[in-house]
């Protein structure tokens, strides 16, 4: 299993072969495409991750000591890219989840759908995924 | 830049020169701004205005009795004749500043309607509001008991005029509806509201946000009650706008906030009101903003509304003729009269999506609800890309977004 800092620089090479804008969105965009749908029974208002213009659901489950995270947008880009953030996050266990720094969002150049502005539900996604992670903590730790 | 005066003939090219963020690149590519009904960008004259304030006379306006005091106190006072003029107004007392069409909508509410309205009374408006001339509206409701009704919307984005007389009625004390929605960019048959409204006793308030910068505004004309303005979308500085008001509706209005300038004497047993506008201009006020708002009216004058008018009215033609012939495309809003507004859905794509491949192209444009929820709603769907032109916009800018729009539906589909 790779770790977390792995598959961002995974992303990151696999970036460096666009040479444009548009390469990068259109992979973006096929990934958000292929990203397996959510089922309906989960696109539920609590699970609902809202941003000003598009919407993410998302859900999580603890296996094993590790997070997996399945997710959906109405937006085809913001899927693509939460589709992303579960390639690199999913899998792997709550503390791992919780430092993980994400830079490969800024070195694969699309920092600014982080940004306050973009209210895409993008950054409460990273939020919530982070959140999620410290509840399974926790609960793990209330366990021991 | 120098203060060249403008050739009487509208010259685009000549126009743009004054608008120093059009040199701007974004993402590499040169700026096609088409976000103006969220903000117009600033001529020179504007931004000058704003420095020089700062640079040469900036001080406390009323009250001092020193030389800079007297230059600023000038200047802002200066902003309301001009105000005045603009939108015709009957006297210079019924210019009031506030921050924009928000606050003064505000203003309004909580104090005419406030005091005025009581349990079983109606406010009307329109189902193409701003979320600002809806909330504080519903905010007086919870207060006062009185009823909120909707005059609704048809297919095409307008009002339905037949299902607004059957609303009107005695129960009916206040109108309060969008001149030009900013949407869609319909122009709402604002004087027909306005004196059904006058006939059964209610007072109408118009939502100028959209409408100032692009139409011939006359309140005397109009007779409307209430007319509220905001500076940054008529070239002119952001935290600044306009509430006009009757003079006899504001002398019987209470005061809106406490403090200085507002008052005439203060103790500790009674406090009287100063008299108009400045009853309403509580604290020190945006002075900066409010001179440099001069600069712009002045700017939009000298080039001439009129002017302005037929060459946005032509880009908003050109855009729409271009827009349609994009496959999948569905115009929002296509009423017969309309400000240069062009918000449309794209078959299978979210305006999302939309925005962040043009934005990548260097293309402005809106995307979401446009603080309309309820309209969307209305249109069943979560949004529009909206592009709104302004003087400085061209015909090339309408191609090169064209293309964007194909390039991105074509990566999107």
């Amino acid at each position: 299993m790779k770790s977390i800092v792995e598959i961002e620089e995974e992303i990151v090479e696999d970036f460096s072969l666009f040479d444009s804008w548009d390469e990068k969105y259109e992979y973006i965009i096929d990934m958000g495409k292929k990203l397996k749908p959510l089922e309906d029974e989960h696109k539920k208002e609590e699970n609902k991750i809202k941003g000003c213009q598009s919407t993410v659901w998302m859900v999580s489950e603890l296996k094993d000591g590790k997070i997996y995270y399945r997710a959906e947008s109405d937006a085809v880009i913001v899927k693509g890219l939460v589709s992303l953030l579960i390639r690199v996050l999913s899998g792997h266990a709550p503390t791992e989840i919780i430092n993980a720094k994400l830079d490969f969002i800024d070195k694969i150049g699309m920092k600014q759908h982080l940004a306050q502005t973009r209210s895409n539900g993008l950054l409460s996604m990273v939020k919530q995924m982070k959140l999620d992670a410290t509840v399974y903590l926790a609960q793990q730790a209330s366990k021991n | 830049m120098q203060a060249t005066s403008l050739h009487t003939a509208f010259d685009v090219d000549q126009v743009r020169r004054h608008f120093p963020i059009l040199k701007r690149e974004v993402k590499g590519k040169p700026l096609v701004y088409f976000d103006n009904a969220a903000t117009t960008q600033k001529p020179v004259e504007v931004i000058d205005a704003l420095t020089g304030y700062y640079q040469y006379f900036n001080a406390n306006i009323h009250r001092g009795i020193h030389s800079l005091a007297e230059e600023a106190t000038a200047a802002y006072e200066a902003t309301r004749d001009t105000v005045q003029q603009f939108i015709n107004a009957n006297q210079r007392e019924e210019i009031i500043f506030t921050r924009g069409v928000t606050e003064s909508i505000n203003l309004v509410a909580y104090t005419w309607a406030r005091t005025n309205l009581k349990a079983g009374d109606e406010i009307l408006i329109s189902g193409m509001e701003h979320h600002s001339n809806i909330v504080p509206w519903q905010l007086i409701t919870e207060m006062t008991g009185a009823k909120l009704k909707v005059i609704p919307v048809d297919d095409n984005g307008e009002l339905m005029m037949d299902e607004f007389h059957k609303l009107l009625n005695e129960k009916v004390k206040l109108v309060s509806v969008v001149h030009a929605s900013n949407s869609l960019g319909t122009i709402n048959p604002v004087k027909e509201i306005i004196d059904s409204a006058h006939k059964i006793g209610a007072i109408v308030m118009l939502d100028g946000a959209q409408s100032t910068v692009h139409l011939d505004i006359d309140v005397q004309e109009l007779d409307c009650d209430f007319f509220a303005i905001s500076s940054h979308k008529v070239y002119g500085p952001t935290g600044i706008g306009v509430l006009y008001g009757k003079r006899a509706l504001l002398e019987a209005m209470p005061p809106f906030m406490g403090g200085g300038e507002m008052i005439k004497d203060v103790s500790f047993e009674k406090t009287t009101w100063n008299e108009l506008p400045y009853k309403f201009e509580a604290g020190t006020p945006n002075i900066a903003d409010t001179v440099a708002l001069k600069a712009a009216i002045d700017f939009v004058q000298r080039i001439g509304k009129k002017q302005i008018r037929m060459h946005e009215d032509e880009l908003l033609r050109y855009a729409t003729e271009e827009l349609q012939n994009i496959d999948g495309i569905r115009l929002i809003g296509t009423a017969k009269q309309k400000v240069s507004v062009a918000s449309f859905v794209v078959e299978g794509v979210h305006p999302q999506d939309l925005g962040i491949l043009l934005d990548n192209q260097g293309v402005a444009v809106r995307t979401g609800h446009h603080c309309t929820q309820p309209l969307m709603n209305r249109f069943g769907i979560p949004g529009t890309t909206r592009a709104s032109f302004a003087m400085y916009n061209t015909k090339d800018e309408i191609d090169v977004m064209i293309n964007a729009l194909n390039k991105a539906i074509n990566l999107l589909r």
